[in-house]
């Protein structure tokens, strides 16, 4: 399906286009309080109207969008950083302890309730934006060690590759020539769709209070302190929630699309 | 009988097969010839309804009287599998593996005869027993991971033969199998063919395999038939060039240079007592792979070595590479160790080079032809005239420097082992394995392959270590043959005198089972 690839395109960069632009300009201030003008709906001078405290709430989902990229953004950083290496060297060393150990605690890893540690964590640790990056990140870790190894083992029975070890290459050196290359678009498709989990494990977090602090918007936030208006003033609650299920959509959208454009098994099918 | 009838296929204004007549006698093989992209797999399609989407078929195809062509998908179901079976190439993806043999060679009885399952399986029973797998040893509970690759292609042979269909298309049958296995199918399939009063349509590239069971023969070429009759016409006075061409190349034998005498030269790869298991599951016994063997080579000899699937031929040269481990015994180069340990620069395995068998597989799709050629340069570094030392390379194997800045998708089959040979050749190395490096090109490619091999051998004093089950092409290009059986050496001399009068029993059966071409009668 051609049109998933455009529609998801479409949604990452408007709301990763709202949130660079949230730097530079927002239509309001949001430290302005102002109760006069509390839980407006949406008008011509506050495009989705204002929240009990009368902020902006446009201004509010822009801010917002930024926390929840970038901690969505560093978390997958975190899992490729660290899990495509461990995957490319469980790969390079196929039935040897190393390849084990690593695959083992990827299991240990996997066998935790993802969302629950990453509370625990927060809990532990104390809850901020940096350490809901943190407690995200590590379960992205083990996804794409395994992701990596899984793309890496095929590769390495092909002819080229034993080309490679006859040209007397080690194997750190074959797996970043010739392995990462030819691995990259599925790594990138993962990315995609970590990065839509991450944004949705990020407003968990903050939907029960661990993650980014106030007075730093959040989209979880936003939704916790609006369920109880949502008789009042629906559009409180529904405006940050449609956000992070457009973005999460659109993310997964963006990332079947590049899957089925970047797969060559599925090129060319209808 | 089957007739085709100006059987023609497009895609879009793009003609794949051309006004195609051909009648498909019972009780007799046709045989239909050709190299890759020929047309010969989209004719079997054709017939049976399959083409993939996008592609439109004209013309006829006349069953008993009834175009075929124009039948609906529902009605094609019927006659596929009850009045046309088909047997495919790779037998071991042909079966599903989570059914037993049994249940699926039940299938298309229950199907197509509404047969119940007791007396499906009776039947399945009767024709494993016709295939050459009988009762007692071959249960119908067997899965298909418990039989060999030839063992499973009698499966595939059953299921298709179990409606009794009139016409069976077999598409290159035996080409995954060795030898004596592709003797054994073949036998198999001609006896069927003459018992059951059934029509054959035999598609294949080899046409010693052609000579030795075909009635008649269509040679294929670009879509169209250039030339049919009985096979024996055809072997013996071809009246298309191309045929002619086909049939030369197969028998092709490029000059060898004289073979000095062993005394006289230098040692350059000696093997003692080189052992190589893979370990077994828990307490199963390990497997001896390679099992104690020695030999030597010497500089600028060509030596082959020849065995069926599993005899240990691809695991010795992993060994002679370097790439595995050895579990006892010595590998040396100009007196100087191989083992896996020794990666990294400016080590003596800039002396050895090799050629893979799959010219798809064997280059990295993201790289140019000139990072791909300079690879092997790793070894030494990469030095300052390396261009020019690639473009040389690619001269050498009659292509041309300007390709260096191409993508490898860019190149045939052909140009991409030409290629594989340039980067062999790029280190001056002096002894070049080749691992069924022909074995995928189609003969007329194969031929101008071997020859370059040949003179590059004579150019730059070359030796070559010649991995092949395929014991003709071997010994066209080998002085000695190594022949390989359970991990053991069980024979080894010059090459005619392997191949004319083998010492060892297993030779002799290796050698009888080789599809043989007639002598040429005509000159050319």
């Amino acid at each position: 399906m051609r049109g998933g690839l455009v529609i998801g395109a479409a949604l990452t960069s408007a709301v990763a286009g709202a949130a660079v632009l949230s730097f530079i300009w927002t239509p309001a201030d949001i430290t302005q309080l102002s109760i006069a003008a509390r839980l407006q709906p949406p008008s011509p001078e506050f495009w989705l109207g204002t929240d009990h405290f009368g902020r902006d709430i446009l201004s509010m989902i822009m801010l917002g969008a930024r926390v929840s990229l970038a901690v969505a953004l560093v978390a997958v950083g975190i899992g490729m950083g660290l899990g495509v290496p461990l995957g490319l060297l469980a790969a390079a060393r196929q039935g040897g302890w190393i390849d084990d150990a690593v695959m083992r605690l990827n299991d240990l890893i996997f066998a935790f309730p993802s969302l629950v540690i990453a509370i625990l964590i927060t809990a532990v640790l104390g809850p901020s934006a940096v350490n809901a990056i943190i407690a995200i990140g590590i379960f992205n870790i083990p996804v794409f060690a395994r992701v990596t190894r899984g793309a890496a083992l095929p590769v390495w029975t092909l002819d080229y590759i034993r080309a490679a070890r006859v040209s007397g290459k080690g194997a750190a050196l074959i797996s970043m020539q010739h392995i990462l290359p030819n691995i990259a678009n599925l790594l990138i498709v993962q990315g995609t769709i970590q990065f839509s989990m991450g944004i949705l494990a990020e407003a968990g977090l903050s939907y029960v209070g661990l993650g980014a602090q106030p007075p730093t918007p959040s989209w979880g936030r936003m939704l916790a302190e609006s369920q109880t208006m949502v008789a009042m003033a629906p559009h409180v609650a529904i405006i940050p929630g449609l956000c992070i299920v457009l973005t999460v959509l659109g993310l997964n959208l963006l990332g079947d699309g590049l899957r089925d454009r970047l797969d060559p098994r599925l090129r060319g099918q209808p | 009988m089957i007739r085709l009838q100006q059987l023609s296929a497009h895609i879009g204004t793009e003609p794949l097969l051309s006004g195609l007549n051909l009648s498909l006698q019972a009780g007799r093989i046709t045989a239909l010839v050709g190299e890759s992209g020929s047309g010969k797999s989209m004719t079997a399609l054709a017939m049976l309804g399959l083409l993939p989407h996008g592609i439109r078929a004209t013309g006829q195809v006349m069953l008993d009287g009834q175009d075929i062509l124009r039948l609906s998908e529902a009605r094609m179901c019927e006659i596929r599998g009850r009045r046309i079976g088909m047997i495919f190439q790779e037998p071991m993806t042909a079966l599903n593996p989570l059914m037993t043999i049994g249940d699926q060679i039940a299938e298309p009885l229950r199907l197509h005869q509404k047969l119940s399952r007791a007396a499906a399986l009776r039947l399945a029973r009767d024709k494993l027993d016709r295939v050459g797998l009988p009762a007692p040893r071959f249960p119908l509970s067997l899965y298909p991971h418990e039989l060999s690759g030839g063992q499973r292609q009698r499966v595939a042979i059953a299921m298709a033969i179990a409606t009794r269909p009139d016409l069976l298309i077999a598409d290159e049958p035996t080409t995954a199998l060795d030898v004596t296995t592709q003797a054994q199918i073949l036998n198999l399939l001609a006896g069927l063919v003459r018992q059951d009063g059934m029509a054959l349509l035999l598609i294949t590239h080899d046409l010693a395999v052609v000579s030795g069971v075909a009635d008649e023969v269509a040679v294929m070429k670009s879509g169209r038939i250039v030339e049919q009759g009985p096979t024996r016409d055809i072997f013996q006075r071809q009246d298309h060039p191309y045929t002619r061409q086909l049939l030369d190349a197969s028998r092709h034998s490029p000059p060898r240079p004289v073979a000095k005498t062993p005394g006289t030269r230098a040692t350059l790869l000696q093997l003692h007592n080189v052992t190589r298991e893979y370990r077994g599951r828990g307490r199963q016994q390990p497997l001896r792979a390679v099992d104690n063997v020695s030999l030597k080579m010497y500089r600028g000899e060509s030596l082959g070595l020849v065995g069926e699937s599993g005899c240990g031929k691809s695991t010795l040269t992993r060994a002679i590479l370097g790439l595995d481990r050895l579990q006892g015994g010595r590998i040396l180069l100009n007196g100087n160790v191989v083992n896996a340990a020794t990666t990294g620069r400016n080590n003596h395995r800039t002396n050895m080079q090799v050629v893979f068998q799959d010219p798809f597989g064997s280059f990295d799709p993201r790289w140019r032809v000139e990072r791909l050629i300079a690879e092997p340069f790793h070894l030494t570094g990469r030095p300052g005239d390396w261009r020019d030392r690639v473009a040389m390379a690619l001269e050498q194997v009659d292509l041309s420097p300007s390709d260096a800045r191409k993508h490898i998708h860019q190149f045939s089959g052909g140009q991409r082992q030409r290629i594989a040979i340039a980067r062999a050749l790029v280190t001056r190395p002096q002894l070049i394995i080749l691992d069924e490096a022909v074995s995928a090109l189609d003969v007329r490619v194969r031929a101008r392959i071997l020859d370059l091999l040949a003179r590059l051998r004579t150019e730059h004093g070359l030796a070559y270590l010649f991995i092949s089950h395929d014991l003709s092409v071997v010994r066209a290009i080998t002085d000695r043959i190594l022949v390989m059986r359970q991990g053991k050496i069980v024979e080894d001399g010059p090459a005619d005198q392997v191949i004319e009068a083998p010492a060892s029993a297993y030779t002799r059966q290796l050698v009888e089972a080789v599809p043989k071409l007639p002598v040429a009668c005509q000159a050319g």
